[in-house]
């Protein structure tokens, strides 16, 4: 028995701790985090509705809730006419995504608008906001996709061999030397219009790399005894690949997982920026980056962030994937 | 290992043929990928065609009807899929994509005439990247926690992650004449007239042209390659022979250029037949923003228009030269490293 196994350490907590100790790696898994709640709490982030409203001895959340005598109420024009005792309290950047302001386009950062407006009078950092709900989005369930179908094709080619390996190999294959961001575009432009469908395409595409791993990783433990005693005790095979194989071959899956998701916010913004992305007028970071190439000359701040957004949430998925990576190198466990 | 002397050899090309024969089935699933991508697009060529034939007028019954019938005879759009799928095959073992819906022109000479470009770009890119990395990834690898190896591998770190697409719009900012610098042309491959220019001045004028498009196709390679030398390198540089190396008292000089960077450099070189099919996905980007008239932009102007020829023939086209990028260096792995073993 191992130090660590008399201790009654996980493997996962032996990961955990030397993952601790990696400095960027931590300041990576901050900044998902961060990412994480910006996307989940945007609409309290940014909003043109109030977050709290006390207005004729009536408490509102407007932001969380509908309210039906609030219907048409511009908020702002509100705020001005407000008697004393009520009170109202907008989120910090007091937008929405979609709400334009022709007398304002094209501003350069300001107290007003943070980040500046795009040509449309929108302000930048509230489509940054809901931005990252969409790069998130997409990179989540791409990757999901993308690893549940490299898990199941890399096990079972990897448990079976033979004809089943050969045949899955093959395609591995074929979809590993088709210029894959082309194909996306190309399969993009022949659908309508949908987050769904780049969600979709991105993850049939990705999971090339998972279903070798899955599958080295399944050759080398099919040979170990636990696997001969699980099938003298006469386990089927879904059981011993979904027990005792794939549990024991997940931890090069996470850290292709975490790989995957940047490399899926690359694949989206990249979409975006060509205008094959989610339809407008719903904001992503790759469409804000497109637009900024008709007013190059002089709205640096329409190139600058969104970019920088899309450069950090990458930076900080490799980050915790190299640090996972290095976390889990069995040479590091004392 | 039992046998004669000659066994190696014989394995080796058992290997090979082994390989080869692989392809074919391969092939065969690039042709169908590309065939089911005309399928799924919503209202087949033929009906498309109608829509171009019209100029987006509404046409009577009648003449789409016959429009549609001849488009599809013409493309065998009236025959059952499987004979449909055959026949595509057929044309593309041949190498014959029909012609562009665009302008009709056949598509192997819209393809022939736009591939120098990008393997123009494509090649200094790689060369530049192979140039730059290696040498960086073995300084950092030999000087392994010293100041500049920390610089190196975080600045490695920073243009690995950054978007290509930003960074060129960044590059066009700063440099292509707007609020800041105007020092590079942001805008095709020569100056107007450059052709009639003598032969030192056209090269200088490409050379100055290519610039912004070359750095954004060349860092991300940069970036990859340079850390996978400093990985590879600091793996070998650990393993006893170069412990024996040093043991047995040769030079530094020695112990890392042909012990250690001949064991590191085999991943590398295969590397290679990776980086080109990344490349051609980078070049539609590149290509489009900078406006050069590349395979790339081709694609992307083919995808805008539903150029299905087009695209199929660009998509087949670069799966197969991947595929045999793919075998070369499968073989050239087996053939320079004698642990692989030939099954």
């Amino acid at each position: 028995m191992t130090e660590a196994g008399k201790k009654g350490v996980t493997y996962w907590g032996m990961v955990w701790r030397q993952l601790k100790q990696n400095r960027l790696a931590m300041i990576g898994l901050f900044i998902t985090v961060l990412l994480l709640l910006v996307a989940i709490f945007a609409p309290l982030l940014s909003n043109n509705r109030p977050l709290v409203l006390y207005y004729k001895n009536h408490l509102y959340f407007p932001a969380l809730f509908d309210y039906s005598e609030l219907h048409n109420v511009d908020f702002k024009e509100l705020k001005e006419e407000l008697k004393p005792g009520d009170f109202i309290l907008f989120p910090p950047v007091p937008y929405s995504a979609t709400e334009y302001d022709l007398t304002a386009t094209l501003e350069g950062p300001s107290k007003k608008h943070w980040l500046g407006t795009d040509d449309r009078g929108r302000d930048v950092l509230a489509r940054m906001i809901y931005g990252a709900r969409i790069s998130l989005s997409v990179g989540f369930v791409a990757v999901s996709i993308a690893a549940i179908i490299g898990v199941f094709l890399g096990s079972v080619a990897g448990y079976f061999g033979g004809i089943v390996d050969h045949i899955i190999n093959r395609l591995i294959e074929i979809i590993l030397t088709i210029p894959t961001f082309f194909l996306i575009i190309a399969i993009i432009a022949f659908l309508p219009p949908s987050i769904y469908n780049i969600m979709a395409v991105i993850g049939l595409t990705g999971w090339t790399g998972i279903a070798r791993l899955v599958r080295a990783e399944i050759l080398k433990l099919k040979k170990m005894e636990f696997v001969l005693a699980a099938r003298a005790l006469g386990a089927s095979h879904a059981r011993i690949i979904g027990r005792h194989l794939l549990p024991n071959a997940m931890a090069p899956v996470l850290v292709s997982v975490v790989f995957g998701i940047a490399g899926a916010i690359l694949t989206e913004s990249s979409l975006s920026f060509l205008g094959f992305g989610v339809p407008p007028p719903t904001p992503s970071w790759g469409d804000i980056l497109s637009q900024s190439r008709d007013y190059i000359e002089f709205a640096w701040w329409l190139t600058t962030f969104p970019g920088l957004a899309i450069f950090i949430s990458i930076t900080a998925y490799n980050l915790v994937g190299e640090g996972l990576r290095d976390a889990m190198d069995p040479k590091l466990f004392r | 290992m039992v046998g004669s002397g000659s066994a190696p050899e014989v394995q080796m090309r058992a290997y090979i043929i082994k390989r080869l024969i692989q392809i074919i089935p391969t092939l065969l699933g690039i042709t169908l990928i590309t065939f089911v991508i005309i399928q799924l697009a919503p209202g087949n060529p033929a009906v498309f065609k109608v829509k171009m034939a019209t100029q987006g007028q509404v046409a009577s019954d009648a003449v789409s009807k016959q429009i549609i019938e001849q488009t599809k005879k013409l493309y065998g759009l009236d025959k059952p899929l499987p004979v449909q799928y055959l026949l595509w095959l057929k044309r593309v073992v041949t190498f014959d994509f029909g012609n562009s819906y665009k302008d009709h022109r056949p598509v192997m000479d819209k393809i022939l005439e736009r591939l120098p470009i990008t393997i123009q770009l494509n090649v200094i890119s790689i060369f530049l990247v192979y140039l730059i990395s290696i040498p960086c990834g073995i300084y950092s690898a030999t000087h392994e926690g010293s100041l500049l190896d920390k610089i190196l591998t975080l600045f490695f770190f920073i243009l690995y992650s950054m978007p290509n697409f930003w960074v060129a719009v960044v590059l066009i900012m700063l440099f292509g004449g707007g609020d800041f610098w105007d020092i590079f042309p942001v805008y095709g491959i020569s100056s107007i007239g450059a052709h009639s220019l003598p032969f030192i001045p056209w090269l200088l004028d490409r050379l100055w042209h290519l610039v912004l498009p070359v750095i954004c196709l060349t860092y991300g390679g940069l970036a990859y390659l340079s850390r996978l030398t400093r990985a590879e390198m600091l793996e070998v540089i650990r393993e006893d022979y170069i412990r024996t190396a040093r043991a047995k008292g040769l030079s530094e000089k020695v112990v890392i250029y042909k012990h250690a960077f001949r064991n590191s450099v085999l991943p590398i070189i295969t590397l290679l037949a990776f980086l080109l099919p990344g490349m051609f996905g980078g070049s539609v980007i590149i290509e489009s923003i900078f406006s050069i008239p590349g395979m790339g932009q081709l694609g992307f102007e083919a995808v805008l228009a539903r150029d299905y020829p087009v695209i199929m023939a660009i998509t087949t086209i670069s799966a197969l030269l991947t595929l045999i990028g793919l075998l070369i260096s499968d073989i050239l792995y087996a053939v320079l490293d004698p642990r692989i073993k030939l099954e």
